[in-house]
């Protein structure tokens, strides 16, 4: 692989951009092929279907055998509340790559602090997540307990294609709080998007616990395909 | 600290920048039960200095060896691993899977 094919690559990765590099497998010969130059390939189609899958794989073509390198943008968590679990959440999210911010306009918790090394922005959810670009390759997860904070965040969440949406509160809390999603405009099918109670379901009790499965459930919900009991 | 696709990939950049020869390793299919999934990759350099895995850690010192060779000549290969045979010399998967892996030099 050329060294500037290379760059380009994590270039990509960093701009949250996917690509996918095509190899052949018997010359060497390599080119990236970036979405938007996805149409004018010979390999268009595989190559749409395979960005769509997330899976690298091999494909034939003309008695030629090609490998195609399929590089997603890196998973994302945007988790609003810079509350306890999130501590415990953040460092774990990162053993499993993935990127995490954490959103919440209380500055005297959004610390440095409190979260050493991940990205902290102490703003109104409504004003910061457009500006996060929530797309598929992320996740929101609301974790105040406050409507004021975490309604807003849900409701940019539902007007995403964000992959995974969670809000942490009772079955009564979320009964309530679909009352008023119902009432911003929000349909059935989009309020049936949120995960709540939020988590796997492992009885979990402390901020760590929960954490746990607040991210088993994103795994699961990312891996579905791969699920034995899908 | 585990490592992601994220560090491997940038950690082949930066050392290539170093002046070190290096190559990238890729799981391009596996049959059966194996440990990593396609797409995954190892990063070798010249001293045998590696990151990441393409297997549970059954073939990587084979690949680190076929490595070395690639960083030397310059030449991808194409290697397979199968289920451990009486080939003595033959690294196996003990989980039954057998896998294929290319091999590049960054130039």
């Amino acid at each position: 692989m050329r060294l500037s094919l290379l760059s380009q690559l994590n270039a990509e990765r960093a701009a949250r951009r996917a690509a996918v590099l095509v190899t052949d497998t018997v010359s060497g010969e390599q080119r990236l092929v970036r979405e938007p130059e996805l149409e004018g390939d010979v390999l268009a189609e595989e190559l749409r279907e395979r960005l769509r899958q997330g899976r690298s794989g091999l494909v034939e073509r003309d008695g030629r055998q090609f490998f195609l390198t399929v590089q997603a943008p890196p998973i994302r968590v945007v988790v609003v509340g810079a509350v306890h679990i999130s501590q415990a959440l953040a460092p774990m999210a990162r053993g499993l790559d993935l990127d995490v911010t954490i959103v919440d306009p209380r500055t005297a918790f959004a610390t440095l602090e409190r979260f050493p090394d991940v990205r902290v922005l102490a703003e109104w959810p409504d004003a910061v997540l457009p500006e996060l670009r929530i797309d598929r390759y992320t996740a929101v997860v609301a974790l105040t307990h406050d409507p004021k904070i975490d309604d807003p965040a849900l409701a940019a969440a539902l007007r995403s294609e964000c992959f995974y949406v969670g809000a942490l509160g009772s079955r009564k809390t979320h009964e309530r709080r679909v009352q008023r999603l119902s009432a911003a405009g929000f349909t059935e099918a989009d309020i049936g998007r949120i995960h709540a109670p939020i988590g796997l379901d492992i009885g979990a009790v402390s901020p760590a616990e929960i954490a746990v499965s607040i991210l088993a459930e994103i795994v699961a919900t990312l891996r579905q395909e791969r699920r034995r009991a899908a | 600290m585990l490592t992601t696709d994220t560090d491997i990939l940038k950690t082949a950049e930066s050392w290539k920048r170093e002046g070190r020869g290096v190559a990238i390793a890729t799981v391009v299919e596996t049959w059966g039960s194996a440990p990593r999934p396609v797409g995954s990759h190892l990063v070798i350099d010249g001293d045998t200095n590696f990151l990441g895995s393409v297997s549970g850690g059954c073939v990587e010192g084979a690949v680190i060896t076929e490595a070395l060779d690639v960083i030397a000549d310059g030449k991808p290969r194409m290697l397979e691993f199968g289920v451990a045979d009486e080939t003595a010399w033959q690294v196996g998967l003990s989980c039954g899977g057998r896998i294929r892996i290319y091999v590049e030099r960054v130039d």
